[in-house]
């Protein structure tokens, strides 16, 4: 369902991304590991469409088509998904009102009928009771004032809503306590089916525990540079990234 | 040199004008009003219509909207339509007081929208002045002060009506007064309107003022506002502007409030070509507290001035300025608050936050906090931003399958909805928040029930 070949990235003149090969086919789980600063974020983002990316080469598909021609709102709609490793605040826009407009947009989009008032919030709920989601938080503006494990666990409240064919979480372990990484990694694989793909970006094993993931890759300065099956990740999470950098070199 | 002259023969035109129609602005008004008009009068020879070196409309220039050759109205006109009829203003739900003025003049044909609490008085401020000069006598021009401003000094020598407002002790008015000023005129016109309201002590009023245009004809407003809030007194003063493109507004609101009074301003400019709102607050009493909100929508050419100044002249007292203005297009705006803390003003509270949100790169904003302090016990604070719509938000939003322009309305609704939730009649938040809604999707944001086209 995704492909990208040989993909460059740059920003403001830095070249980040150094010729990415990645294949993602429905049904499977891809993890992503790497260094701090290695451009795992820079990939999840220009997957999304950020503008200020600059694709210097390469290419992405998204079920055959070009992905990077699309606007970023038309990728989502599409079924992409990404749960931000830094969600940003947006006050003054209430949350119900934002995840109502975002289904349905995507709705409208797919021909589907929108949901009525009473029709989300019942949905809502459901939705709610998944990932364990408070009403003090879907009461307030987008992320407004949440901590960082609530603006994770928003991240993947929405994910639930919006039920999309492939997420990409960025980081979205990071910052979670131990029963929410299990709301999380329950939520995760509650919408698992064989149409769906995710992408897990992580630094912890610990997540990988709960999502099982089919490949391991690492990204190291702006290359896959080994992917391997779920063994990789428990071998990283023992051995750090040295052994890697210096197959590298060598 | 000869724009000098220009200026000095602009200045001239309205003094000449003055001397002329003399004899009609003393007939038929009563000698509160005609006492003031000569001093008035001189005040304005003195100081001639405001240019940019006058410090307090450094940001607007007003000369080219003198220009034009105005109708003035210096008589009482009679209106052939009922406007009764003509103008129904929509604000669903809200169960107010419905009161028409015409260019500024108090229309004596209003429907009666219910009874007003017993001792009230809602009227023509020519017509009380004459019939009972002591109701105005104690409070006409006593804070508007004709020596610093040359627009009020203009208004108090053209005064001749507007309305009145008395809202006797201890009376509470349930429903809110809506006092509509339309302005409709078979040619360019000058309106002056003068307006006085007295809330006395332990009284409580809600008010809302609208001021729409009826016509494509070009207007100047120069209004001037006198408000008394006595001791333990409560007023709400609501303003909807929404006048078209080729209209100036120039509104000049005094407030003084007595001890343990509280009193919000909050003015929504949706429409407007220039407009000039000043206000000042008079914090005559202890532990007296005034809000000021403001929210402005401009796009095109239009121009807002935001003008407020807060006397805290006696200790215990709070102050709140909230202002807010969303520029498009080649708009510009400004805002300049004054806080003067006098000595004896100990343990105030005053703060004051101006946020501007620019759409294009040709929009501009001034803002300008002014804090003059004499006493030493005080907490004061003021802030200001002018950016543009937060990128990282905007993209959060499309990515999530919101379409941009979507987004950035959402964007726009949330940067107004702080100052809209201020509002505290609910029919009356509602119907605002849906205008903005209306009139940042670029859709004529005027009442459903006026069939002019005011755009322009
Ligand atoms: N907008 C930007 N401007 C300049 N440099 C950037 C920008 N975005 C990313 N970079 C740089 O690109 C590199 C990769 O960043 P990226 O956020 O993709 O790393 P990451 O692998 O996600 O790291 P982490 O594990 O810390 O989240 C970093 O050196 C970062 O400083
Ligand atoms: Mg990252």
């Amino acid at each position: 369902m995704l492909s990208i070949k040989e993909l460059y990235v740059s920003v403001e003149g830095n070249e980040i991304l150094k010729g990415i090969n990645l294949e993602v086919k429905p049904g499977e789980i891809h993890a992503i590991m790497g260094p701090n600063g290695s451009g795992k974020s820079t990939l999840a983002n220009v997957i999304a469409g950020k503008e200020e990316y600059e694709v210097t080469s390469g290419e992405i598909t998204y079920f055959g088509e070009d992905l990077l021609e699309m606007a970023p709102e038309d990728r989502a709609r599409k079924g992409l998904f990404l749960s931000f490793q830094y969600p940003v605040e947006i006050p003054g826009v209430p949350m119900v009102n934002f995840l109502k407009t975002s289904l349905n947009e995507q709705r409208k989009y797919r021909g589907e009928e929108e949901l009525t008032a009473g029709e989300f919030l019942k949905y809502m709920r459901q939705k709610m009771e998944l990932v364990d989601m408070h009403t003090k938080l879907t009461n307030r503006s987008v992320n407004e004032g949440f901590s960082g494990g609530e603006k994770k666990k928003n991240e993947i409240f929405q994910m639930a809503l919006l039920e999309p064919k492939l997420a990409i979480l960025d980081e979205t372990d990071s910052g979670l306590d131990i029963d929410a990484l299990k709301t999380v990694a329950h939520g995760v694989n509650a919408l698992r089916s064989p149409e769906n793909a995710t992408i897990v970006v992580t630094h912890y094993q610990r997540l990988l525990d709960y999502i099982i993931p089919d490949h391991v890759h690492v990204l190291y300065q702006g290359r896959i540079v080994k992917s391997a099956g779920k063994e990789l990740a428990v071998e990283l999470e023992e051995k750090g990234y040295d052994w890697i950098k210096k197959e590298i070199t060598v | 040199m000869s724009v000098l002259v220009e200026k000095a023969d602009l200045s001239l035109k309205y003094t000449a004008h003055y001397n002329e129609v003399k004899d009609l602005l003393f007939e038929g008004s009563s000698e509160v009003l005609n006492s003031q008009r000569n001093k008035a009068f001189q005040d304005f020879v003195m100081q001639g219509i405001p240019t940019r070196k006058n410090e307090n409309y450094k940001y607007t220039n007003l000369q080219p909207h003198f220009l034009p050759e105005y109708k003035f109205i210096h008589q009482r006109e009679k209106t052939e339509a009922d406007l009764n009829a003509v103008f129904r203003c929509d604000v669903p739900q809200m169960n107010t007081h419905l009161t028409l003025l015409i260019n500024g003049w108090f229309y004596r044909e209003n429907k009666e929208t219910g009874k007003l609490p017993e001792g009230v008085i809602l009227g023509s401020l020519e017509d009380i002045a004459n019939n009972h000069p002591g109701l105005i006598e104690k409070y006409y021009a006593k804070i508007a002060n004709t020596a610093e401003d040359p627009l009020v000094a203009l208004n108090t020598a053209f005064a001749k009506d507007g309305y009145f407002l008395y809202i006797p002790k201890n009376v509470t008015v349930e429903k809110p007064l809506q006092l509509i000023n339309l302005l409709q005129s078979e040619r360019d016109t000058f309106a002056t309107g003068r307006n006085l309201i007295v809330v006395e002590s332990g009284a409580s009023l809600q008010l809302l003022l609208c001021n729409h245009t009826l016509d494509l004809k070009t207007y100047l407003t120069n209004s001037v506002t006198e408000i008394f809030v006595g001791e333990n007194a409560h007023l709400d003063y609501y303003t909807l502007q929404n006048e078209h493109n080729k209209s100036t507004s120039l509104h000049s609101v005094f407030i003084q409030q007595e001890r343990d009074s509280s009193v919000t301003t909050h003015t929504t400019s949706l429409h407007g070509g220039m407009i000039r709102n000043n206000l000042k607050f008079i914090l005559n009493g202890e532990n007296a507290q005034a809000n000021m909100f403001g929210m402005s929508f401009l796009d095109k050419q239009q121009h807002i001035d935001n003008f407020t100044q807060v006397i805290h002249a006696q200790p215990h007292c709070q102050s709140n300025q909230l202002y807010k203005n969303v520029l498009d297009d080649k708009s510009t705006g400004a805002f300049a608050g004054r806080i003067h803390v006098m000595r004896d003003a100990q343990k105030t509270n005053a703060f004051q936050r101006n946020n501007n949100l620019l759409l294009t790169d040709s929009a501009t904003m001034q803002t300008k906090p002014q804090l003059i302090i004499d006493a030493d016990d005080v907490k004061c604070s003021h802030g200001a931003t002018v950016g543009q719509i937060d990128e990282e938000a905007l993209f959060y939003l499309r990515a999530r399958g919101i379409e941009e322009k979507k987004a950035r309305l959402m964007m726009m609704n949330a940067f107004a909805h702080e100052v809209i939730q201020e509002i505290k009649i609910e029919a009356l938040r509602e119907r605002i928040d849906d205008l903005v809604d209306k009139r940042l999707r670029g859709e004529v944001a005027h009442c459903h029930d006026c069939s002019y086209n005011c755009e322009c």
